[in-house]
């Protein structure tokens, strides 16, 4: 099948693009460790380094846990910031990933989704972002190559927005996007040095003038208070990714949201879920809709914060909402199951639940039509 | 203690400027016994305002003027570091000059 791409499009891998989009920015440091599906990104940004096209300290440390300290650091002292990681590698820098959010840092961290052990996997579930779910941490997913590279784009303008302060993390779907190559179009370094402008943050640590102390130690006194700021900043976080959205989309013309809402005009079921599974789900509401179903998509980009106004909004005029989580929750329910519940609660609108593609296993057309149809069991494709 | 304030009003993270933080008077559970020091022996080595842990050496421009009281725990570095003996423990009760120092020489002892 012939594909018909954008004017002034190349073919990059999602790693690539994201590697690229960091290298416009040109952040002041890079603390960063390798581990599959992530490695392509530093391995990128590396190469754009050496070759010039980024002025980036990239520091090679010794776990992921050193590399977010040291990110924090780095990005408390006033130089812009950011790194990446995978699955085991946000697992070992979780710790770290609290503090961050805790302390407000505003650094911009791409992450490949992939699988949590045991059993080892390398390849995509979202199980490693659900685990840091409560940290603090905005979390952004993309669907494509493009959109993992324009939310990089966006991210440090989120992140180091004065009434937010947290850290963002770009999440795209392991090997399906990170080593997948797919047609995008870049924004021109200009556009993007200029969008993403200067590193500013309040209180620097490196400001002789005015000296502080961060990171500092809170009890029954104060901890309660200033765990509610991160409330107030994630609630703050909803208006400014918006805005930082209708800021970025004429320059690129392209469309950006919190969610994305797919033939859903008249739509009586409609599929909830996150990342480049959407793709599939399109195809296959397409297909439902020729066949005279009633169905739709309603995508979440914006899973940290969660958008439950809009998204009880956006499934007002709909009978059952169908949510796909790509993560699992033994003893309980999975994230998005738990989130939507809550969010749709005396609504009217119906809820089923589904957990898929764990450990990278791919959800079919086939399925997804099983899906809409009630056919499907709890977990797609689970042999039993 | 001044009032606690509310979320609003502490800077993100609980980021803290030196005018934010209170002092608190540490010196308040000093351990029973507090330094003397004698100025016909001191050299001024400040020794005893660099091992400090609480800032309890007061000095003025680079000269050791004498103990603060408000931070003083009575822990005894000062004395042990001293390396010419001019700083000795003595008990809480004893009345001591201000500042916790004495001239040997002009006391004729």
């Amino acid at each position: 099948m012939a594909v018909k791409t954008q004017e002034g499009a190349q073919l990059l891998t999602g790693g690539e693009a994201v590697a690229y989009a960091m290298a416009q920015i040109d952040p002041d440091v890079f603390p960063v460790y390798p581990i599959t599906p992530q490695t392509p990104i530093i391995q990128t940004f590396a190469k754009l380094v050496a070759n010039g096209k980024a002025t980036t300290e990239i520091v090679n440390v010794e776990s992921e846990h050193s590399a977010m300290s040291a990110t924090i650091g780095s990005a408390l002292a006033g130089a812009r910031s950011m790194t990446a990681t995978s699955s085991q590698g946000l697992a070992l820098m979780a710790e770290m990933v609290y503090i961050a959010a805790g302390m407000r840092t505003p650094i911009v961290m791409a992450v490949g989704n992939r699988a949590l052990s045991a059993p080892l996997n390398i390849h995509c579930d979202h199980s490693d972002s659900m685990m840091i779910r409560d940290s603090g941490v905005i979390q952004l997913f993309a669907e494509s190559v493009q959109e993992a590279y324009d939310l990089t784009v966006m991210a440090t303008r989120i992140a180091e927005h004065p009434d937010v302060m947290l850290p963002v993390l770009v999440c795209q779907d392991g090997f399906t996007l990170t080593h997948s190559e797919e047609p995008l179009v870049l924004t021109s370094d200009e556009v993007v040095k200029d969008f993403a402008g200067e590193y500013k943050v309040p209180l620097p640590l490196l400001d002789v003038e005015e000296v502080t102390t961060k990171g500092i130690f809170a009890l029954q006194d104060y901890y309660t208070e200033l765990r509610y700021q991160m409330n107030a900043a994630m609630e703050a976080a909803e208006t400014v990714i918006a805005d930082v959205f209708d800021e970025y989309s004429p320059l690129v013309d392209r469309p950006f949201g919190l969610l994305e809402e797919y033939e859903l005009e008249g739509a009586e079921k409609v599929v909830f879920l996150m990342g480049s599974t959407a793709g599939t789900i399109k195809d296959v509401v397409d297909e439902l809709r020729s066949e005279g179903q009633k169905v739709g998509l309603l995508r979440l980009i914006s899973y940290r914060p969660f958008p439950a106004e809009a998204i009880r909004n956006a499934l007002a005029s709909v009978d059952e909402v169908i949510v796909l989580d790509r993560s699992d929750a033994p003893g309980a329910v999975p994230s998005l199951h738990a989130e939507m519940a809550a969010a749709l609660y005396g609504s009217g609108v119906k809820l089923r639940a589904h957990v898929f593609g764990l450990g990278g296993r791919e959800l079919v057309p086939d399925e997804a039509r099983a899906i809409f149809a009630g056919e499907a069991p709890t977990h797609v494709a689970l042999r039993s | 203690m001044s009032s606690l304030r509310p979320w609003q009003e502490l800077s993100p993270g609980g980021t803290i400027r030196p005018t934010d933080a209170e002092k608190p008077k540490t010196g308040s559970w000093r351990t029973g016994i507090k330094p003397l020091a004698d100025l016909s022996k001191c050299t001024n080595c400040l020794l005893c305002w660099l091992y400090c842990p609480d800032s309890a050496i007061l000095i003025e421009d680079t000269t050791f003027v004498g103990f603060d009281d408000y931070f003083c725990k009575g822990c005894e570095v000062c004395a042990a570091v001293c390396p010419v003996g001019a700083i000795e423990m003595v008990s809480e009760e004893t009345e001591t000059p201000e500042r916790w120092v004495m001239r040997s020489d002009e006391s004729g002892s």
